[in-house]
């Protein structure tokens, strides 16, 4: 709930904020509708599609309407997802706006006090601090391997918190130990030649909860002839704060990353979270405003690269790769697919795999409802958009599901564990398949070695 | 605004269409208020989603009775502020009403309801074999319902027709309520007035459709996909009107200047040329034999009009990325400029190229920017100027030219709108083109079957007639 004053405040920002060329840009052509998944899925609703929702926010600069409740629900219900963006001719940067309209409410907004408590520790006191995270991380790990887990799901403890949640709770990876999660490279040697000198990007969430996607990731560079540099000193990207209304932690963040890349003297700087490397992507416009600042983003935005991008620009799909027999099927991140315009190469590196059956799958560019906490927050758009996704993923008849980005790839497990398949289907990263496969032809040759020597 | 829809009356309608389908609240009104034309917006005082037939009828009826304006609506997609209410009361959205009811094989026919969208009926139809021409650029979101009631065009006109060459029957629930069947399966019928065709185009002022059964024909058997790229937008247009006076009618036969070249090719990125001054995109389709020979002396007539070269698209992927960019021709041209304001002149085809000098004449003239695109194998040419509402100036004179182009097209022998409809924003201008005798005999027709003025008023007739092309004060 806002208060009229509220309301009267955040009319004002808009008015000062808010980009009215890029608003005005919209020419309310729809082309963006039939790919917006909550048009979709509420029925085809103007109010919870792109061209609705810049409509609306218009119409609050405009002051045709305020900024109530059902505007606020509007743009709530946006996954973020983007894909509203690469089908717009006239180019409308959907996303910037999006990001600057909740911005301006939730900075306005008087949350109640357990949310302005969880929303502090979470923004400001958790994701920043990498050492944090890595305790945080920590204790998840103690609780799944205490024996607090199996207790918590036995006794029906777990009953407390919202179905969804629950879900969610049971597909959770395994959190390595905290020693592990201490002991991070900072420089890795290439295998073989150097080809290339790149710097990878750790993620918060990703150097904890899934260290091990992100040693896959540096073993797959090392495999492809990269020297791989780990700065210390980088930090969370910001994007759960840009995307949740905390621009300005988002940006101090960007400013501390900068820092920490900008002397490296690397080619790229690669990324295995197509949420975090949207987010970097974008550093130039976050910080557009300031002067001694916008150079040195653009110069760090540029060396950005998903892996599968690194992947095939070293020819890592030339090398045998092989897995099991099996029907494979993939699911682009939003973000990777819309913001970074990765959606071939991944593919490209599957199709690779000796043993790996390509199938497509309907709408695989179209969000699974994970959308950074949107699945939390809104959980029964996000579980409607995830069963259709799931549906689509049964006809293809995959055993394995891969996923860019460590948010869909808990959707879609979700998902899996949703539509019972739990028993048939897998979800995967690309990097950790990556691996398997070149560690497959490993494997293969070695036993072949074997039969022939003996 | 004073309040339309009193307590008691939204009690009856929500009685009719239950809770969930009746919408007041300010954010679900703001975003019916507009559609895709610029500068045009008004809200409507609620927003009505039936899910039948009957429904239509009973909401149509407690309208009629209260004078409760009703503006029917698919996507708003339209480009004539036809879907804008522009006198409040209620739009009536068909989003429950998007199914398609039957596939008839043996007939070759389709029937859908109206809220179907272009491309899935094009898809589901073309699975069995079949095919739907009109092919309006927005296919992949408008809906048969507003193609009809806009009689939209598309790519494949020229060879194919629009959509009124396709429409066999209607069902139409009159502003009295009362439901009315016009036409049918049948390839002949002579029973009584032609009112499928009266419907159609009617930009939904004579009554809502909740049915149609649409022809099909059988696929062409095969396509082939030609640019030919021109150092001179006269010669380009010239060779449009000389394909045609060399007997051939090519299923489509599309025109690009230079500008908008540059803006369809910073979207779609797929390698236009973008250092000439215009291209045609053409296309033909049919038996392989006769699509060879028409695709080559088509060629030997644009080089003989001074093209510099002639591309063959060398596979269907090629082809459709062509088509699927010159489709996002006008919204890619809203990225030059905050307003886009477009036109929709259309003159026969052999006047082709005298238009589009006077369209570049007139634009000097005036000082403006206009880019130019369009169905030139139909005559008809979107100028369009990427400017900015704000710049009082500039719009006067984007106005004084828009109104030359318009008579200029009259003189030519041609109209003010050949696919776009007249909606509100072309109502002032339409006695120009029809006369008043013309506008008389329409309204005659208006005030029998629409006699308190309840469909979608403030469209197509003006209640004065002023010349006003793009500034509305
Ligand atoms: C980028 C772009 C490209 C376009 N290209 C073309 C093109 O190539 N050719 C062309 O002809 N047009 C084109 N248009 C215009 C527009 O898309 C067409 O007029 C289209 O048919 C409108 O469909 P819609 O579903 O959006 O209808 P709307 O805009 O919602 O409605 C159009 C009219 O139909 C009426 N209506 C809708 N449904 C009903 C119903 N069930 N009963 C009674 N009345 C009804 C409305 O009241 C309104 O008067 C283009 C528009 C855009 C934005
Ligand atoms: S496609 Fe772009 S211009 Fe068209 S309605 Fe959507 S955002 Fe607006
Ligand atoms: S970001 Fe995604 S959910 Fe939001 S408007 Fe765009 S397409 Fe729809």
């Amino acid at each position: 709930m806002t208060t009229e004053k509220e309301r009267e405040i955040i009319q004002k920002q808009f008015q000062e904020r808010m980009d009215e060329d890029e608003l005005m840009n919209c020419m309310r052509c729809g082309f963006c509708l039939p790919t917006c998944p909550t048009y979709i899925e509420s029925g085809f609703q103007e109010s919870h599609s792109p061209r609705g929702r810049i409509a609306l926010m218009k119409a609050v600069v405009d002051r045709l309407i305020e900024p109530d409740e059902d505007v606020e629900r509007s743009l709530n219900m946006c996954l973020g997802c983007r894909a509203c963006e690469p089908v717009c001719p006239s180019g409308v940067r959907y996303g910037h706006l999006l990001e600057e309209a909740r911005d301006i409410i939730q900075q306005h907004k008087k949350h109640s006090f357990l949310v302005r408590v969880v929303r502090k520790l979470v923004f400001h006191e958790l994701f920043p601090y990498p050492e944090r995270m890595r305790m945080a991380m920590g204790l998840i790990g103690f609780y799944q391997r205490s024996g607090l887990q199996s207790f918590a799901r036995k006794t029906g403890l777990l009953n407390i918190l919202p179905s969804s949640l629950r879900q969610m709770e049971k597909v959770l990876p395994n959190v390595p130990p905290l020693k592990e999660m201490k002991e991070r490279p900072h420089h890795l040697a290439p295998e073989g030649p150097v080809k290339r000198r790149v710097a990878f990007f750790t993620g918060c969430l990703m150097d904890t909860m899934f260290m091990a996607t992100n040693d896959a990731t540096m073993r797959l560079l090392q495999l492809a002839g990269c020297e791989v540099i780990i700065p210390p000193a980088q930090t969370c990207c910001g994007a759960l704060h840009g995307h949740g209304g905390e621009k300005q932690k988002a940006k101090e963040l960007a400013k501390r990353n900068i820092e920490a890349f900008e002397r490296l003297e690397v080619d790229d700087i690669v990324t295995n979270a197509g949420g975090c490397g949207a987010f970097l992507m974008e550093y130039d416009h976050l910080l557009k405003d300031e002067a001694e600042w916008s150079e040195r983003a653009k110069a760090f935005v540029a060396k950005i690269k998903d892996i599968s991008e690194v992947l095939v620009e070293l020819d890592f799909q030339q090398k045998r790769l092989k897995a099991p027999p099996q029907i494979v099927t993939y699911q682009d991140s939003c973000h990777l697919r819309n913001v970074m315009k990765t959606s071939a190469a991944p593919r490209k590196l599957l199709r690779a795999i000796e043993g790996v059956e390509f199938r497509e799958m309907k709408d695989a560019d179209r969000c699974c409802g994970s959308a950074g906490i949107y699945n939390i927050v809104e959980p029964e758009m996000s579980m409607q958009i995830l069963d259709y996704k799931m549906e689509m993923a049964k006809q293809t008849k995959a055993a394995t599901i891969v996923t860019a980005n460590p948010g869909c790839l808990l959707q879609v497990k979700l998902g899996i564990e949703r539509a019972g398949l739990a028993d048939r289907v897998r979800a995967v990263h690309l990097v950790d398949f990556l691996l398997e496969a070149a560690k497959g032809i490993q494997a293969s040759e070695q036993e072949e070695h074997i039969r022939k020597t003996s | 605004m004073r309040n339309l829809i009193s307590n008691e009356v939204k009690q009856q309608l929500i009685r009719i269409v239950g809770e969930e389908n009746y919408d007041d609240s300010k954010a679900g009104r703001l975003v019916y208020s507009y559609d895709a034309t610029p500068q045009f917006q008004s809200l409507p005082d609620a927003v009505i989603a039936p899910r039948n037939t009957l429904e239509v009828s009973r909401v149509v009826k407690i309208c009629n009775e209260h004078r409760i304006p009703i503006v029917p609506r698919g996507s708003g997609t339209n480009l004539c502020a036809g879907t804008c209410p522009v006198e409040g009361g209620i739009v009536l959205v068909f989003k429950h009403m998007n199914k398609i009811l039957e596939i008839d094989e043996e007939n070759l026919t389709v029937t859908v309801q109206p809220g179907v969208i272009t491309l899935d009926l094009m898809n589901a139809v073309e699975a069995k074999g079949l095919f739907y021409p009109p092919d309006p650029s927005s296919m992949k979101i408008s809906t048969i319902g507003g193609n009809i009631n806009e009689n939209s065009g598309g790519l494949r006109g020229l060879k194919y027709g629009v959509t009124r060459d396709y429409v066999m029957g209607l069902e139409v629930v009159l502003a009295n309520g009362e439901i009315i069947r016009t036409g049918g399966k049948l390839a002949k019928d002579v029973a009584g007035y032609d009112l499928t065709r009266l419907f159609v185009g009617s930009e939904g002022t004579l009554g809502v459709i909740t049915e149609a059964t649409l022809k099909l024909i059988p696929m062409p058997e095969t396509k082939k996909t030609m640019l030919a790229l021109y150092e001179d937008l006269e010669a380009a247009a010239r060779s449009v009107s000389k394909i045609i006076a060399n007997k051939i009618i090519p299923a489509t036969l599309e025109f690009l200047d230079q500008p908008t070249l540059e803006v369809v090719e910073a979207y779609a990125q797929i390698g236009l040329p973008t250092d000439v001054q215009a291209v045609l995109l053409i296309e033909q389709d049919g038996p392989k034999e006769v699509v060879e020979r028409d695709m080559k002396k088509m060629a030997e007539i644009c080089k003989k009009e001074q093209a510099v070269s002639v591309q063959l698209a060398r596979s269907e992927e090629e082809a459709e990325a062509l088509r699927t960019a010159r489709r996002t021709a006008l919204s890619a041209l809203a990225r030059l400029k905050p307003t886009t304001i477009l036109e929709d002149a259309t003159v026969p085809r052999s006047e082709i190229a005298k238009m589009v000098k006077a369209i570049n004449e007139i634009a000097e003239k005036y000082n403006v920017k206009i880019c130019t695109f369009g169905h030139a194998g139909d005559g008809n040419l979107h100028p369009t100027c990427p400017t900015d509402a704000r710049d009082r100036d500039e719009m006067e004179r984007v106005e004084k030219a828009f109104e030359e182009i318009f008579a200029k097209a009259i003189e030519l022998g041609g109209t003010i709108t050949g696919e776009h409809g007249v909606g509100a924003m072309k109502a002032p201008y339409l006695e120009w083109k029809l006369g008043e005798a013309g506008i008389a005999a329409m309204k005659a027709i208006k005030q029998a079957l629409d006699p308190n003025n309840i469909m979608n008023p403030g469209k197509v007739f003006a209640k004065s007639t002023r010349k006003r092309v793009v500034v509305t004060r």
